[in-house]
């Protein structure tokens, strides 16, 4: 069916575009979000996951993933129809009577991409500090194809399976976090754990990093949550305010948990908590009520700051907390649709248990929660394991120690000692190199 | 002459410096170093995942001086330094054979 141009509706498109551009800034805040809590001898080998990331999935969503995803295909994946982003003249399929878009398709396209883009990128936190580079390129690119595309159709596309049983994620719980926190789970598994954890220390290197990184990530996520209204009225308005308010709940809830726990409120811990809110609103932010996302900011940030015991309880080394952040955090989300959700603020969603619904919706999410998680970690698991048989997965152990900065991309971030900096030294040669990685070391070791 | 070398709570390095020049010292060298004394470091949380931090920031401050003048350098950074908390530093005394001027090569008590 070809898509009726004259139904744009140029203040909708206007935003859905703006939109995009913010979960664009998504991932480079993400990068230095977890750069920061990295050693300094890794932070570059962070940064460069992520952005590549950026590359790797624009590419692959415009020859594939997208039409895997919206495709028409069956109830699990879409086809090829949209490969190469052909037929774009097209009505997408499902996208008729109450769900119809007054966007164009190619708009829905790169705002999209944008989210297929950060939910691998989210991954790269659990596996931080040895995953070889060249292992984990092939990974992304298999990844988006098998993983995201298929997910992205149950849940999304109005073809989808989960989307026909009426499971609700407005703008990705199971979709981008469950999906990327079990890919974590299953990779910081596949990988093992980092040389000397958790005996040996693996503070921080640059707090304020991770703090900027999560104002990006606050800021980013209102084009993230309001912009899956796919219009610019009520429902962004009321995505734009659940969004806020659930973050600053989760903020204050996990500083409290903090506060009486360990005795202080951390930075480190205010900007988790705000992430762990962004997370847990993201099903939400077009279903439930203002004061129902203060509901789920307490919870999720409340249950991810206890949630990150979990990995030294049970011994897997998920580095910067992905599992507890957003498999936790997208789990509470995604169930909070079924406790909280209500037709007041979207006609088109359903009433959650407390809003005279029944059991029926809260059944709903558990399946999809249920459903991403099982399969997101089964193919991610046997994913990584067979990237290995060609690609060694884990960078050899003096790397490691060396510093994925060094050993991967030649580089070092900072220039720690002023006998090594500046024009006293030479720009080439392996003297140089050798030189800034000892006075690298120096600096985390100190 | 002596070498007085004290190790100092950064904080305090701006106190002892104003401190040794009112004493008429002309000249320090000061570096920023890491240890522990008894005071042992101290620990910090991180997503509640306890550090032990064992190297604690300290200023080095040194201080070339005539055998005459050293007790009263001493007192004097002993004095300004002092915050009476766990952590306050050390200061310590070594005799010094021989100073340099490099512009001018003065040897001995004349190269102060």
């Amino acid at each position: 069916m070809p898509f009726d141009l004259t139904k744009i509706d140029t203040g909708a498109t206007a935003w859905v575009l703006a939109s995009a551009a913010l979960v664009l800034i998504m991932t480079p805040g993400l990068a230095f979000f977890y750069g920061g809590m990295v050693r300094a001898k890794h932070v570059l080998g962070m940064l460069m996951q992520n952005y590549v990331t950026i590359a790797l999935v624009s590419i692959v969503w415009v020859a594939c993933s997208f039409s895997l995803a919206f495709g028409k295909g069956n109830g699990f994946v879409g086809d090829l129809h949209f490969a190469g982003l052909n037929h774009m003249n097209e009505t997408l399929p499902g996208y008729v009577d109450n769900f119809a878009q007054v966007i164009p398709p190619i708009v829905f396209v790169v705002f999209q991409l944008m989210f297929a883009v950060i939910t691998p990128a989210l991954i790269t936190g659990s596996t931080a500090d040895r995953w070889k580079f060249g292992a984990f390129v092939p990974f992304i690119v298999l990844w988006s194809i098998l993983v995201y595309g298929p997910v992205a159709h149950w849940v999304f596309s109005p073809e989808g399976w989960l989307f026909k049983r009426g499971a609700l994620d407005f703008a990705g719980g199971t979709v981008v976090h469950i999906n990327a926190g079990s890919a974590g789970l299953a990779m910081a598994l596949v990988l093992g754990l980092r040389k000397g954890w958790p005996k040996e220390q693996m503070r921080p290197h640059n707090v304020p990093f991770t703090l900027l990184g999560a104002a990006l990530l606050w800021f980013g996520w209102f084009g993230f949550n309001a912009g899956s209204a796919l219009g610019a009225g009520n429902l962004a308005g009321y995505a734009f305010a659940n969004t806020n308010t659930a973050t600053a709940a989760a903020l204050l809830a996990w500083i409290a948990v903090e506060k009486l726990k360990y005795g202080k409120a951390t930075t480190l811990g205010a900007a988790s908590g705000a992430v762990a809110g962004l997370v847990a609103i993201t099903p939400c932010a077009g279903f439930v009520s203002p004061l129902g996302s203060i509901a789920v900011g307490v919870l999720a940030g409340a249950g991810c700051a206890l949630a990150v015991r979990l990995k030294t309880r049970l011994g897997f080394d998920d580095s910067l907390d992905v599992v507890a952040v957003h498999l936790v955090g997208g789990i509470i989300g995604s169930l909070c649709v079924g406790l909280l959700a209500t037709v007041d603020t979207n006609p088109l969603g359903a009433d959650g248990l407390f809003y005279g619904g029944g059991f029926s919706l809260l059944g709903k999410q558990a399946l999809a929660v249920v459903c991403v998680m099982t399969y997101s970690f089964t193919v991610s698991f046997i994913l990584g394991k067979g990237i290995n048989v060609f690609i060694k997965n884990r960078v050899p152990e003096e790397q490691e120690v060396e510093g994925l900065d060094l050993a991967l991309h030649g580089e070092t971030a900072y220039e720690f000692s002023t006998l090594t900096a500046g024009g006293g030294s030479s720009a080439v040669g392996p003297a140089h190199a050798t030189a800034s990685s000892a006075s690298a070391r120096e600096g985390v070791s100190a | 002459m002596k070498l007085v070398t004290a190790i100092i709570k950064p904080f305090k390095l701006d106190d002892v410096k104003a401190a040794l020049e009112t004493l008429g010292v002309v000249g320090l060298t000061v570096s920023e170093v890491r240890g522990y004394g008894r005071q042992k470091g101290h620990t910090e949380v991180y997503r509640g995942a306890e550090y032990t931090v064992d190297l604690v920031p300290k200023v080095r401050v040194e201080v070339l001086t005539d055998d005459l003048d050293a007790d009263k350098v001493v007192d004097t950074i002993t004095e300004s330094a002092r915050t009476g908390k766990i952590g306050d530093g050390k200061v310590w005394v070594v005799p010094v054979e021989t100073v340099v001027r490099v512009r001018t090569g003065e040897r001995g008590a004349d190269a102060l």
